[in-house]
């Protein structure tokens, strides 16, 4: 008997040995035979990309780098949700390719009362949901009761809407009913929503995924299961999705179908989009080299080796890369010294060298081609100019006097950055700087995974935190009023007077007043870097190798990254 | 054996209980909160939502829930992925995570240990030096170096294989491959360092001596007794797959455990880290036990019966 078991063991390896062998016979076969033969999916897609040199079948390739979290609306948070939603649903409103917000499932420009804060949409009557519903003003209005019920849980939800739309922060806090907040189903296609004051962006809010429609019906019948997979959800947008399913057995991909029953699909020419959930840089830059995808996005190590080709590109991104200071530390309570510390800083080389991925400098609190204003059209950026600049004589005069000021010669300050590799980098050539320059100061790099370095920002434990954000909607505010003193986001002590007041300004007296409004938003973010109170360091951009047969895409600086609906293989 | 194994069941629960406390503890510990929008999300809202969790509750309570679910078979629901179950999550996962390290493992010992039989019986002979490379190149170049080389040189150049993904045979190959190196270079050493003190031994000489064919004589005497060393390993050689996995995984885009576990982790979603850290002990624990009782059958001299300590 013990015999036989070794036996059975060693035959059990003998076997599974010949199963590989034939498995590997397999593929060489067929792969002389044709790519596509020998396997399934994956292979038909790049079997489709071939199309790039002849008759443009409409189908696009694309990676993502995670799951998609939620396809539920109102329980959103992240790109990748957003993005899939935007796709997929439809709101009262959409972006265009200057970032204007166009009439969607509205059907035209909202009206707008007197005073601001009473807007009335009409919807177009033709609009309906994968399952045959007409999309009605009803959905909109449930979809938002649910998104600011505290009993569903959304963290967008309260975030998107509180201090916006009437009463949703009672409603989030539970201190009022979610029937009573400021929406209103006049009629089947019409909607009133009434802001707790007048919102400028408005209009560019409801083109945000949070502000999207839900059919109670669908909602309500599904229950917990709603959303959970691509079976148990309604579109109503350019696309359906079908074949996603985070706990099936392929994960990793889905597919986006044309919707046949959107009501401007004459404007839609993709067929479909497949996407694939693909983490490896390296795996990325394979897959676009074989031509299986027709996006890879690149990281610093590939952009030398790409930069300058047909296939590569960079998207300019509304995202800000900055210092925050500390103001209760007693080194950097000094304006001379954070002053000092945000001119040495070599952003240009910074850009050049580290990120090498066609970010830009940043010299401001706003970030250029994000909003423009309301006469000239200028943008921000523009209009205020770079703010703090690179420049190391005047950052030694400064601290000279800073330290004359504090009455020492040294000085040690804590530095929190990200534990990424490009942070890491990043930080440790920022140290460089500063330390190289500064002569006395002492710079103590702690590198922290995000969980610990947002808990600590909330704390303030830090002197000085390598820190960025994202823009929520199309109006200055979504920077500034962060570093106001009574903000919720208030963590490195900053408190000017000057600021606050004029930011209390733009978002009160003047909120309807567009142009003193965006006036008093160019004079706070030149106190704020009159004060040096955060030193800018640069604007994203992001690096790809982009199929240059894949046109129409719509990059937006808020909400889901791009737009597909009008995007074609040429 | 029926005893012993019901015995080993009882100490495994125990075990998994204790890891499941730890777990929970270390997590706990963890700076953070389940929230995938930290950033902009404010205090308030933030309490509100962990109330809803329950995670406004003392440790202690939130412990004893927890544990009261896990013995009722609930995972709770993921706090990433919106909702999910996180026992249909570690159902999706874990089939591929386990058909690719099983694979591996099956393939790596089985190589290493034809690799390292043939080096013991041509001993100091090219055979055995080739082989010696092998082995010192498998278990000193990562898996991840080795997947990319060969992602790129077989998927890209060559066009042989496909890329990523899994499902397809075609699919599976290059993850399988490159996860089984390890494996294979440490089974090869170990079984050639052990036959070669097996056949030296003095029984080996008697048995020679008495006429034993050398077929007979390597695979009947010297291959069982050198093979309990290479069963040792095992244990942690699976253990060493199962992190293998995650990297594999990753390069390879397969949609297995892997990344459930470091999402999990790096996120914070408390129920997918309980999960996953608890369906990898059960598993390194299971393949403990399965180990042991791997031992009776090559050695009769450590046959469990009763199970007397």
């Amino acid at each position: 008997m013990k015999k036989k078991s070794l036996l059975l063991l060693i035959l059990g390896l003998v076997m599974s040995m010949f199963l590989v062998a034939c498995g590997g016979d397999d593929t060489s076969d067929s792969d002389n035979s044709g790519n596509d033969g020998g396997s399934d999916t994956e292979q038909d897609d790049s079997g489709n990309d071939d199309s790039t040199s002849g008759d443009a079948e409409q189908v696009l390739n694309l990676m993502e780098g995670s799951q998609i979290p939620t396809m539920d609306s109102v329980m959103a948070t992240d790109a990748v949700a957003f993005q899939w939603l935007n796709e997929t649903m439809e709101g009262l409103y959409r972006l265009d390719e200057n970032t204007t917000p166009v009439p969607a499932i509205a059907d035209g420009d909202p009206v707008v009362s007197e005073d601001g804060t009473e807007w009335t949409v009409t919807l177009r009557e033709d609009a309906v949901w994968s399952n045959g519903d007409p999309v009605t003003a009803h959905d909109f209005v449930f979809a938002w009761r649910r998104a600011v019920n505290p009993e569903t849980g959304s963290e967008y939800g309260p975030f998107m809407m509180n201090g916006v739309v009437k009463n949703a922060e009672a409603i989030s806090n539970g201190e009022a009913e979610k029937e009573e907040l400021g929406i209103e189903a006049t009629s089947d296609y019409e909607l009133k929503i009434t802001l707790e004051k007048p919102v400028p962006y408005f209009h560019s809010l409801l083109t945000f995924g949070t502000y999207l429609p839900q059919n109670e019906a669908f909602v309500t019948e599904m229950g917990s299961d709603y959303a959970l997979n691509s079976e148990n959800l309604l579109y109503n947008g350019p696309f359906i999705l079908t074949e996603w399913n985070p706990t099936g057995e392929n994960a990793n991909q889905w597919t986006l179908v044309k919707n046949d029953d959107y009501w401007d699909k004459d404007n839609v020419k993709l067929e479909n989009i497949n996407v694939s959930i693909v983490k490896e840089t390296s795996t990325g830059v394979n897959l676009y080299n074989t031509g299986e995808v027709d996006r890879a996005g690149l990281s610093a190590e590939y952009v030398a080796q790409y930069a300058g080709t047909e296939d590569y590109r960079t998207l300019g991104e509304a995202v800000l890369f900055y210092l925050k200071f500390n103001h209760d530390n007693e080194f950097l309570s000094n304006v001379n010294v954070r002053k000092a510390i945000s001119m040495t800083i070599g952003k240009q080389g910074l850009v050049d060298v580290i990120l090498a991925n066609g970010s830009l400098v940043s010299n401001g609190a706003v970030p250029s081609s994000f909003t423009s204003h309301p006469d000239t059209g200028e943008d921000f950026r523009e209009i205020n100019g770079d703010l703090i600049v690179e420049d190391k004589e005047a950052a030694k005069e400064y601290w000279a006097t800073a330290l004359e000021e504090l009455g020492t010669d040294t000085v040690e300050l804590g530095y929190l950055g990200g534990d990424s590799e490009v942070a890491q980098e990043m930080d440790s050539y920022i140290k460089n700087q500063l330390e190289g320059n500064l002569d006395g100061l002492t710079v103590e790099v702690t590198s922290v995974p995000f969980e610990e370095r947002i808990s600590r920002d909330e704390n303030s434990e830090y002197d000085i935190q390598n820190s960025g954000w994202g823009p929520d909607y199309l109006d200055p505010s979504t920077w500034l009023n962060m570093w106001t003193s009574d903000s919720p986001y208030m963590t490195m002590n900053y408190n000017n007077e000057e600021y606050d007041t004029l930011i209390h300004e733009a978002n009160n007296e003047l909120i309807t007043d567009l142009t003193a409004r965006y006036d008093n938003f160019l004079e706070a973010e030149k106190v704020l870097m009159d004060d040096a109170a955060i030193a800018p360091l640069y604007q994203r951009s992001r690096a790809y190798l982009w199929r240059p047969s894949v046109k129409g895409v719509i990059s937006n600086p808020m909400g889901a990254d791009f737009t597909y609906k009008y995007a074609f293989i040429e | 054996m029926g005893k012993y194994i019901a015995k080993r069941a009882g100490y495994m629960l125990i075990t998994l209980f204790i890891i499941a406390t730890f777990s929970f503890i270390l997590m706990k510990l963890l700076p953070g909160s389940p929230l995938t929008a930290e950033q902009k999300v404010t205090a308030a809202q933030r309490a509100i939502i962990e109330a809803k969790y329950g995670l406004d509750q003392p440790i202690l309570i939130q412990y004893f829930k927890y544990i009261g679910n896990l013995v009722q078979g609930d995972l709770g629901v993921s706090f990433q992925l919106k909702n999910q179950p996180v026992t249909k999550i570690l159902m999706a996962g874990v089939p591929v995570s386990a058909q690719l390290g099983i694979w591996a493992l099956f393939i790596g010992t089985f190589f290493g240990m034809l690799l390292g039989l043939l080096a013991s019986i041509k001993h100091n002979t090219v055979f055995d030096y080739g082989a010696n490379i092998i082995s010192v190149l498998g278990i000193s170049i990562p898996s991840f170096i080795f997947a990319g080389l060969l992602q790129y040189f077989v998927g890209v150049k060559l066009g042989w294989l496909p890329i990523a993904f899994w499902g397809t045979p075609q699919q599976m190959i290059m993850p399988i491959i490159s996860l089984s190196i390890f494996p294979m270079a440490i089974s090869s050493r170990f079984l050639r360092t052990e036959m070669i003190e097996v056949l030296g031994s003095d029984y080996m000489v008697t048995a020679k001596a008495k006429g034993v064919s050398n077929f007979a004589l390597v695979f009947k005497h010297a291959l069982r007794n050198a093979l309990i060393p290479l069963i040792t390993v095992m244990g942690p050689m699976a253990v060493s797959l199962m992190t293998g996995t995650l990297v594999i995984e990753q390069i390879f885009s397969v949609p297995g455990l892997g990344e459930q576990f470091t999402r999990g982790v790096l996120t914070n979603d408390y129920s997918i880290i309980m999960g996953t850290t608890l369906f990898f002990a059960f598993f390194f624990i299971l393949v403990i036990l399965i180990i042991d009782l791997l031992y009776g059958i090559v050695d009769p001299r450590i046959r469990l019966s009763g199970g007397e300590d």
